[in-house]
């Protein structure tokens, strides 16, 4: 581990403890917020149960669905967009001021127009996260250097093979921080929307365990989240640092 | 890749080509841009043909256009006896200025880049690279990425890129542009060396004079735009020549000339009237 890295693990372990220290003190009532080590205990009890199980499975398949859509479908939309300029123009705006509205004002109309069902968390999931992949991928496609476009004409590539070879790989760092952002969008959007109203998963757990002032499995649950999502995001982070260093020379 | 050049047969050749862009990128009119020719100019196989002229000239659009990058607006392009265009024919190979190494591959997978789509059989795919690799000095570092080498190195890696496919016509565009003068020289060897090696023709296009006197056996000195070629001199040096020459009388000599023929088009290129050499004195 690097010295760095030390220091950030130190720092969050510092922050445990004191919450851990203000939770047994009495410092914070425990009606509020119960200490880690009891949110990892209760989390254990869940998990061993067994009744996590459906929610778990719902949830984090939706998260991946909804990533999966996001990237693959944005991807696709930002090369076509990217190879018809004047629509491209006509949609700029619309992609500058996107993330200033709240997609989220859309669910109950999605929920009146496909029922209590995956399909408006899918929707509203993929309609958060979709345009930060768009927006990625038009960024790497303008940073791809156009002599890269006279290589593949003198290796005579089609556009297929020119855009899966080439281009691709010329864009990967721009398109792997909108998977990032797909990614982090893909989990709010999944959670909230069972949070605000769905049949199952883990956010109507966690809604569910705070309206019934039952804080050790929302706590659990929640730590449960926090724990997926990091796990993810590390590893996201690890693949980027890695493709990075190769890129800037640092092979340390 | 020893094939020994025929002398006085012509590889390529171009005929009365223009080439004139609708619009220019980025004006408020849309004004035609004649850019190029006519040029007339047959490519004899195995020798090096060095271009020379002042920046915008269209140096650069006279490569794309015989490599086949760019359609002529008239006239026609041949290679081998074949019309060149639409596409790049196969046997020709292009370097270019601009650092157009992959950097997300390896020094040995950049160099194998063009022969795996070409289907070699691995064994003589594997030895194929590392003889290029070898050729350009960069056999130790075939496991690097770019981003770990060199301007000089990394536009290395692209010419391997390049010598490996065995071109019969490898077009350079200005591919010392961004290295330093010692370099340059040193990199000219390197290309003279690929030269010789190949029996391949070699067309440079350069702004460096002292470069294109060096390196061809003959050098066409272009016009400003629209770029034409105004004189082609033949150097007369010997196959076997390297940057020693630079010392020679001859070298100043060409030199000289170049410059003679191209000041006022460098003038014209920068906006200024044909002046005599002497008259600002």
């Amino acid at each position: 581990m690097t010295r760095i890295g030390l220091i950030r693990l130190l720092v969050v372990a510092a922050l445990i403890g004191a919450l851990e220290l203000a939770c047994r003190s009495g410092l914070i009532d425990h009606r509020v917020i119960i200490a880690p080590s009891q949110m990892a205990s209760a989390l254990w009890t869940l998990l061993a149960s067994g009744a996590l199980d459906a929610d778990i499975a719902r949830t984090l398949g939706m998260i991946g669905l909804v990533i999966a859509l996001s990237i693959v479908l944005g991807f696709a939309a930002g090369i076509a967009i990217h190879a018809l300029p004047r629509l491209r123009r006509a949609l700029d705006p619309f992609f500058a001021t996107y993330y200033a509205v709240p997609v989220f004002i859309f669910y109950p109309v999605l929920i009146a127009i496909f029922g209590l069902s995956v399909m408006p968390i899918v929707l509203i999931g993929v309609a958060t996260a979709i345009v930060a992949m768009i927006i990625a991928t038009l960024n790497g496609l303008d940073r791809v250097p156009r002599v890269l476009g006279k290589v593949a004409r003198v290796h005579r590539l089609g556009r297929f093979a020119t855009a899966l070879q080439l281009q691709l790989p010329a864009a990967a760092p721009y398109l792997f921080t909108g998977i990032k952002l797909a990614v982090s969008y893909g989990f709010i959007a999944v959670i909230a929307a069972e949070f605000i109203l769905s049949p199952a998963g883990l956010g109507r757990d966690i809604a569910d365990a705070y309206a019934d002032f039952n804080n050790r499995r929302m706590y659990a649950l929640i730590l449960f989240l926090l724990v997926v999502a990091t796990l993810v995001n590390a590893i996201l982070h690890g693949l980027d640092m890695r493709f990075a260093a190769r890129r800037s020379g640092d092979r340390s | 890749m020893n094939a020994a050049p025929v002398p006085h047969e012509i590889h390529a050749q171009l005929s009365g080509v223009t080439r004139t862009y609708p619009t220019v990128p980025g004006a408020g009119a849309k004004m035609p841009v004649h850019a190029l020719g006519p040029i007339d100019l047959d490519l004899l196989r195995g020798e090096f043909f060095a271009v020379v002229g002042p920046s915008g000239c269209g140096k650069s659009t006279f490569l794309e256009v015989l490599a086949g990058l760019q359609q002529p607006t008239a006239g026609a392009v041949t290679f081998e006896g074949k019309p060149v265009g639409g596409q790049v024919p196969e046997g020709i190979g292009v370097v270019f200025q601009e650092d157009a190494s992959f950097p997300w591959l390896t020094v040995w997978d950049n160099v194998a880049f063009g022969l795996r789509r070409s289907g070699v059989a691995a064994p003589e795919l594997r030895r194929r690279v590392e003889d290029a690799i070898a050729f350009v000095g960069l056999k130790d570092f075939a496991r690097a990425y770019p981003s770990q080498l060199s301007g000089g190195m990394r536009q290395r890696v692209c010419i391997a890129r390049t010598l490996v496919l065995q071109p019969r016509l490898i077009l350079l565009d200005e591919p010392f542009g961004a290295l330093d003068a010692q370099t340059r020289l040193l990199m000219g060897d390197e290309v003279l060396r690929l030269w010789r090696r190949t029996g391949a023709t070699v067309l440079l296009i350069t702004h460096a004079l002292d470069e294109a006197a060096m390196l061809a056996d003959r050098v066409g000195a272009m016009s400003a735009r629209p770029g034409r070629f105004i004189e082609i001199i033949a150097t007369g040096w010997p196959r076997g020549r390297d940057s020693t020459i630079v010392g020679e009388a001859a070298f100043g000599e060409i030199t000289g000339r170049l410059w003679e023929r191209l000041r006022g088009e460098s003038l014209k290129a920068l906006g200024h009237a044909a002046v005599p050499a002497m008259a600002a004195e």
